[in-house]
């Protein structure tokens, strides 16, 4: 007998858990984004769980979407960061803040 | 849920526990480690470990790309802008600037995965079956039920997101891209940032600069700046400073 | 030709409409043309109508044209259908008539004026509006009209409005025109209120008694009551109260001697013989109501013949030409009303068709007058005019004889009529309106002396205006006669002046024409007079228009400054402006003063600014919230999936 979904699901869980927070409590913009990939692999771990228990390929259809969206994001927010960085080296997520009321 | 693993077959089980170790300590790793690359290569372990998540589960294409798409091409790609910006420094991460900030991302956080396990138990999928097929099959691999479902009901999602694709490398040229390139030929010195100037470097650096107010934003910069952004020489510029800096952990 | 009768108001719609368009492209003089062949069509087609209904019985020259349902509302059901019975033809003829006359007149009038096609435009506008309100089956169409006629009232008299004076006058007539509506409005509701239908026919079958006397409305009577007495009264009141703002009865009258600010054929088509009549022509078409409303017919009576001697009074102080003219129309529009009111119609209807006549003759007349004289208007500023203008003279003093009601003229058998009727009401009613008989005849004639007869007082008036024959105005240091445009509606309508009191001759009962063609609106109508009686009357109007033709030669042959026969009480109307002052604009003035003092800058200022430093001050304090940290977005996103899953948690659990 193999693993059952739930512990896939707690481990999901967990994971998105963790990114979350590291989303919140890093300040460097590349650690916060690898916290977002922490997310979306969570998100895709689920999928793929629920494929199986559903017995249903959609579920691994929508993380191979997710993938290719990953890298887009991926691909245009290092050119952000890119920028950033050049104008201003060492910038934090903290120092952009001039959008501030 | 012990008991529960404990009906399971010893290889399936061993295969899970060690994989779901893992990929939350490589994810712990991400959120705790001070210098970024090391926070990469953790994030290659939690993803290796979701790509063996994915082959206890049979969608084996799926971690075939999850290891060469994510753990190549995606943390390559994060390790190269860290190394080209030279900010494989040390975060400083003992306390947050934003007051409350971290006490209520870590409660946040938590309550997400509290409410979300005890969800898990009281209130489970519905099972509702989509148009798209089944993801196993005893005659067919998995790949060609992937391609089927792909190529025929999603082909339409399928083209759009080469179009995304596309439209995110133009998107990362434009934004990458200089305006004009000159060769600053007095070196750096002149016209880029020191580390040690608190303007710039404070983020991450070791001395203590507790107020976050106090650190330059985008709009508090002065004069110096609109040279910069014609001067800057990239890979002088960064191991320049990266020499002077000496902040690698 | 019996469906002949869309095409009256049809022909001056399509004119409108074609002036609106191609108008100013068409211009001076082409766009006239246009506009008085649309009305030429609208007369023909109205004589195709009116010889159509000769050729009936005289109990079945009544018919609808039902053309389309304006407004099905629940149990209101308004068509648009038109009516031709005598009263609307008979309307219908003399207004397409006189009207076709005005508009060649105008074509040499306005020559050379900027908008020449403008004026054309609202002029077969106002035709159309006045034909829709004449032709109508119903009194929702009739309202139409007769806001539209109000309309293009405002739009005429405000015609030269970069002067303020004629923009004020505008707004004068067309705010007093809307106390009127009011009551007009009014009335209606009230009818649909307790008839449940707003069309003539419907409202009539209603009020007749169950004993169906030899009363109202041969053809148009029932014999079911649905009507009280008391609403029947209320709403000929209403109704004549409508009547009071457009006809100038007092004390509404003074608009229609601003409004002469407007062109003269303005003042001779709408201010003098069509638009201005529209309210005796509703209070004749509801006379199957006003029959049952004695306190009513009172009213209308005694306002009538107040108003025709106040005005007559006032018109023998006047200097401006158009104003002694606007006077004695409000005067005739009396007269009109005291025959309506003294159970007269036909002799209301009567002296409104001779009116109709001699009225814009003699606008017409005083038009080319003051043509001539290069925009003067003051008779003070004139005299010995006979000489350069023999045509307009003539034909002018043939409308004065007309007005003034001097045998054989129309005026005379027309006035005669309605005075008759008023001495069966009650002789003093005949007694006001004798009087004012004389002084009708002698302020026309005190105009006609000072502006035709005496030494020329313009010479140096037109030495002043000499300037005007280099800018093109077209005359010289002398008056002249007119063009031909001018002088042909003169003479025709100073023919129709003559012989127009042929259509209903008292003599024997067969030479009333109007009289039998209007039996099957009005019923027959028994005068309580013997023979006697009645050629004692006639004689002494005969008496009292030439004793009033003799005064004014006597005092005006020869002077033309009398200020003792000219008060200051009278120059100013009585000082009804100054009550209109004191009771109107003084209040108004008071309260939109206290109302910008007061609401607006504290009240209504006080709640925007209120509102304003309420949104600012939330403003200011709400940006503490926009922090800038991404991370805090991040937060609160974060916090608020929290919530939301604990929320979900809550209700599973």
């Amino acid at each position: 007998m193999t693993i059952t979904a739930s512990w896939y699901l707690v481990v999901a869980a967990i994971l998105f858990g963790i990114g979350a927070i590291g989303l919140l409590i890093r300040r460097s913009v590349l650690v916060m984004f690898m916290c977002v990939e922490l997310m979306l692999n969570a998100v895709n771990l689920t999928f793929v769980t629920f494929s199986r228990t559903l017995n249903d390929i959609a579920g691994q259809v929508v993380v191979f979407f997710v993938l290719v969206v990953a890298a887009a994001e991926v691909v245009v927010g290092l050119g952000i960061i890119v920028s950033i960085y050049r104008s201003r080296r060492g910038t934090t997520a903290d120092d952009l803040h001039i959008m501030h009321g | 849920m012990i008991p529960m693993l404990a009906k399971v077959s010893v290889p399936d089980a061993t295969m899970f526990v060690v994989s779901a170790a893992i990929v939350l300590l490589g994810a712990i790793g991400v959120v705790l480690n001070r210098n970024p690359v090391r926070g990469a290569l953790c994030l290659v372990a939690t993803l290796f470990g979701v790509a063996l998540l994915f082959l206890e589960q049979r969608a084996d294409f799926l971690a075939a790309v999850q290891i060469i798409v994510y753990g190549g091409a995606i943390v390559v790609l994060f390790l190269f802008v860290i190394m080209l910006l030279g900010v494989d420094k040390s975060e400083r991460l003992g306390r947050d600037p934003l007051s409350w900030q971290r006490f209520l991302g870590i409660v946040a956080g938590c309550l997400v995965v509290g409410a979300i396990l005890v969800l898990a138990h009281i209130a489970w999928a519905t099972g509702t079956k989509s148009v798209s097929g089944v993801a196993s099959s005893k005659t067919v691999p998995n790949i060609n039920l992937l391609a089927t479902s792909l190529f025929t009901t999603y082909l339409l999602a399928f083209e759009v997101t080469s179009a995304l694709l596309v439209i995110a490398v133009v998107g990362a040229v434009l934004l990458a891209r200089r305006r004009t390139v000159v060769i600053d030929l007095d070196g750096p010195s002149t016209g880029l940032p020191r580390d040690d100037d608190p303007e710039h470097g404070g983020g991450y650096q070791d001395q203590t600069n507790p107020d976050p107010d106090s650190r330059g934003d985008l709009d508090g910069d002065n004069g110096d700046r609109g040279d910069r952004d014609d001067l800057v020489q990239v890979p002088e510029g960064i191991f320049e400073e990266h020499a002077s800096g000496g902040h690698g952990s | 030709m019996l469906h002949s009768l869309a095409y009256i108001p049809g022909f001056a719609l399509a004119g409108f409409v074609i002036v609106l368009l191609v108008g100013s492209r068409l211009g001076d003089p082409k766009a006239g043309w246009v506009a008085t062949l649309a009305i030429a069509g609208s007369f023909v087609c109205s004589v195709l109508t009116f010889s159509g209904l000769m050729g009936r019985t005289s109990t079945g020259r009544s018919y609808v044209e039902t053309l389309f349902t304006w407004i099905p509302v629940g149990s209101l059901h308004v068509t648009v259908s038109l009516l031709a019975d005598p009263l609307s033809i008979t309307m219908a003829l003399f207004v397409t008539g006189v009207s076709t006359l005005i508009h060649l007149y105008a074509i040499g009038y306005m020559k050379r004026d900027r908008d020449f096609s403008k004026f054309f435009l609202y002029f077969n506008l106002f035709v159309f509006s006045m034909l829709m309100l004449v032709l109508s089956d119903n009194f929702v169409l009739t309202f139409l009209g007769w806001e539209g006629v109000g309309a293009c009232s405002y739009f005429l008299i405000s015609y030269f409005f970069e002067r303020p004076s004629a923009a004020t006058a505008g707004k004068f007539a067309f705010i007093v025109n809307r106390i009127g509506d009011f009551g007009f409005l009014m009335a209606m509701f009230l009818l649909f209120d307790h008839t449940r239908t707003l069309s003539y026919q419907g409202v009539f079958s209603k009020t007749a008694p169950p004993s169906c006397p030899s009363g109202p409305g041969g053809t148009l009577g029932h014999c079911v009551a649905q009507l009280s007495s008391g609403t029947l009264e209320a709403v000929c009141l209403l109704l004549f109260l409508g009547a009071v703002g457009k006809s100038a009865q007092l004390p509404l009258s003074l608009w229609l001697a601003d409004a002469m600010e407007g062109p003269t054929p303005v003042s001779a088509l709408i201010h003098a013989a069509t638009m201005v009549t529209a309210g005796v022509y509703l209070m004749a078409r509801v006379s199957p109501l006003l029959h049952l409303a004695p306190v009513a017919s009172w009213v209308i009576a005694i306002v009538g013949v107040t108003t025709a001697f106040v005005a007559a009074t006032i018109g023998t102080s006047q200097d401006d030409i158009k104003k002694v003219l606007a006077y004695s129309t409000v005067s005739q529009l009396g007269y009109m009303m005291l025959g309506v009111g003294s159970g007269a119609y036909v002799a209301a209807i009567f002296l409104m068709v001779t009116h109709a006549f001699y009225k814009a003759l003699l606008f017409l007349g005083s038009g080319s007058v003051i043509h001539a004289m290069g925009d003067e208007q003051d008779i003070k500023k004139m005299g010995g005019l006979r000489r350069y203008m023999p045509i307009t003279s003539v034909t002018f003093i043939i409308g004065w004889l007309s007005i003034a009601g001097v045998p054989p003229f129309s005026g005379f058998w027309s006035k005669g009529d309605v005075l008759d009727g008023a001495y069966t009401k009650s002789p003093i009613l005949w007694a006001v309106g004798a009087v004012t008989a004389i002084l009708t005849a002698y302020y026309m004639g005190r105009e006609v002396y000072l502006v035709f007869f005496g030494e020329p007082r313009f010479k140096e008036v037109a030495l002043n205006h000499g300037g005007d024959a280099s800018t093109g105005h077209g005359h010289g240091g002398e008056p002249h006669e007119p063009t031909w445009h001018m002088w042909v509606p003169l003479v025709v309508l100073a023919f129709l002046a003559v012989v127009a009191g042929l259509l209903n001759l008292p003599f024997t009962s067969g030479l009333g024409y109007l009289e039998h063609w209007l039996t099957p609106v009005f019923g027959t109508t028994h005068l309580a007079l013997s023979t006697s009686a009645k050629w004692l009357l006639a004689g002494s109007d005969a008496v009292l228009a030439l004793a009033g033709v003799a005064i004014a030669w006597s005092i005006w042959r020869r002077a033309w400054d009398r200020p003792e026969l000219e008060p200051n009480f009278l120059r100013s109307s009585w000082g009804l402006y100054k009550v209109y002052e004191y009771l109107v604009s003084k209040p108004a003035q008071a309260f939109a003063n206290f109302a910008q003092a007061t609401v607006e800058t504290r009240i209504i200022d006080g709640t925007v600014n209120a509102t304003g430093g309420l949104v600012a001050w939330t403003g200011l304090r709400l940006r503490k919230l926009q922090s800038g940290y991404v991370r805090n977005y991040a937060l609160a996103i974060a916090l608020g999936m929290a919530g939301v899953l604990i929320y979900l948690v809550v209700r599973a659990g």
